[in-house]
């Protein structure tokens, strides 16, 4: 059987991308940044994880306004790195899960979850940033990756509450598939910041480890946050962080926090990251 | 006609929802254009030219020929979007952050690295007040 051995979340800011590609890690400004990654490193190599299932946003790289879907599976074999404007990051080809991605298409279609199917897109730095910052820069990924693209770019994206049944429903979808699988589902983007307007580079620690407090111990109240408190507590592009609940109910409902990290700024935005185990019920 | 929205006074910010998706189609979809080295070839070579090949307000217009960053914006400009604009012109997010704010990149910069912009009087004029 699969099983969802733990969830990991964690911002995904493209100059995080730009300062790995360009050999900028040891940077003054980005030491500490990455710093904040070594456990992860380690960590993913003791539970060394088969599939990731990788909830992330697109930034105007697959999908532009031509097509705005709010859940997108991504069920192709696999995904190559998108071009955002300045080439793609030189980092390699995305490796899919189809079969699971298929399987779980099937059960959460029919749990009520109306996702679109999506057997090709290009994947942008939201989603493989996070890989590079768990797992460095290998030839070829040594994960495959089910990407699960939100919409966050227009507003409205999904409602917390709905993002934290949905991990819940592929909690389920994951345990129904007959494969020995393990897998990991990542919450990525956030926390707190704002890239537009007078307001840009709003930072609210405050809220951010208040989310990361609540997400982990009372979930359902990390849920019930509405988007208007999101846009004006952590910034019109903190709501970003609706992903983190995805990751957050594919677990069980009591977790262990086995690394916290915190750390502002990386560019305009604060950076969080968390590894949950589950606990038990 | 814009409906009201709750999020309509929190300063310094504009939600990009659907109504304004909508007033900025044209705006977003041309720089999503310049995702393409060929666009972006023809764009630099003649920027009025170009824009005339995209169904937008002579507004929308001018404040892409003036890197008016708050101007397109406003006139339903996505940052997602605009960043396919000022990365051609060679731009950080971080720069067009600090033009938006109206300070200098050095500044901005010194503000993120000393903690960001705090929420403190930047949520909305009552600051929460109904919560008491």
């Amino acid at each position: 059987m699969a099983k969802i051995i733990g969830g990991l979340a964690t911002s995904h800011v493209p100059a995080i991308g730009a300062a790995i590609d360009n050999g900028r890690t040891t940077e003054p400004y980005w030491q500490p940044v990455f710093a904040g990654y070594d456990f992860a490193k380690h960590y993913i190599q003791q539970v060394r994880p088969d599939v990731l299932i990788l909830v992330y946003n697109d930034h105007a790289s697959a999908f532009s306004l031509e097509l705005i879907p709010t859940f997108a599976l991504g069920c192709a074999a696999e995904f190559v790195p998108a071009d955002e404007g300045w080439g793609p990051r030189p980092v390699p080809t995305v490796i899919g899960e189809p079969e699971l991605a298929a399987h779980l298409a099937q059960c959460l279609i029919l749990d009520e979850f109306d996702l679109t199917i999506v057997n090709q897109m290009a994947v942008d730095h939201g989603l493989t940033v996070p890989l590079s910052l768990v797992y460095g820069q290998p030839q070829a990924w040594p994960v495959k990756v089910i990407p699960l693209a939100v919409n966050v770019v227009q507003y409205p994206p999904p409602l917390g509450r709905r993002c934290l049944n949905l991990g819940r429903a592929i909690a389920r979808a994951v345990a129904s598939y007959p494969q020995d699988l393990k897998v990991m589902v990542w919450g990525t983007g956030g926390m707190s910041h704002q890239l537009q307007g007078p307001r840009a580079g709003l930072i609210n620690k405050e809220f951010d480890l208040r989310f990361m407090d609540l997400l982990e111990h009372e979930p359902e109240a990390a849920a019930a946050i509405s988007h208007v408190e999101f846009l004006r507590e952590s910034g019109s592009e903190g709501i970003e962080l609706v992903m983190w609940l995805i990751m957050r109910g594919a677990l069980d409902r009591k977790v262990r926090e086995v690394r916290r990290f915190y750390h502002v700024p990386a560019s305009n935005t604060a950076v969080g990251h968390l590894i949950l185990e589950n606990a038990g019920n | 006609m814009r409906e009201p929205q709750p999020y309509d006074d929190i300063p310094g910010t504009t939600v990009f929802d659907a109504e304004r998706s909508r007033q900025g189609y044209y705006l977003n979809q041309f720089c999503m254009s310049l995702m393409k080295a060929e666009n972006r070839t023809r764009f630099k070579a003649d920027e009025a030219a170009y824009l005339k090949e995209w169904p937008m307000s002579e507004a929308q217009r001018e404040v892409v020929l003036t890197r008016d960053w708050n101007g397109m914006i406003a006139l339903g400009g996505n940052i997602y979007f605009l960043a396919k604009l000022f990365s051609t012109d060679g731009h950080s997010f971080q720069h067009v952050a600090a033009v938006m704010t109206g300070s200098s990149q050095e500044h901005y910069a010194k503000m993120m690295l000393a903690g960001g912009r705090t929420p403190v009087g930047n949520r909305f004029t009552s600051e929460w007040k109904s919560r008491g």
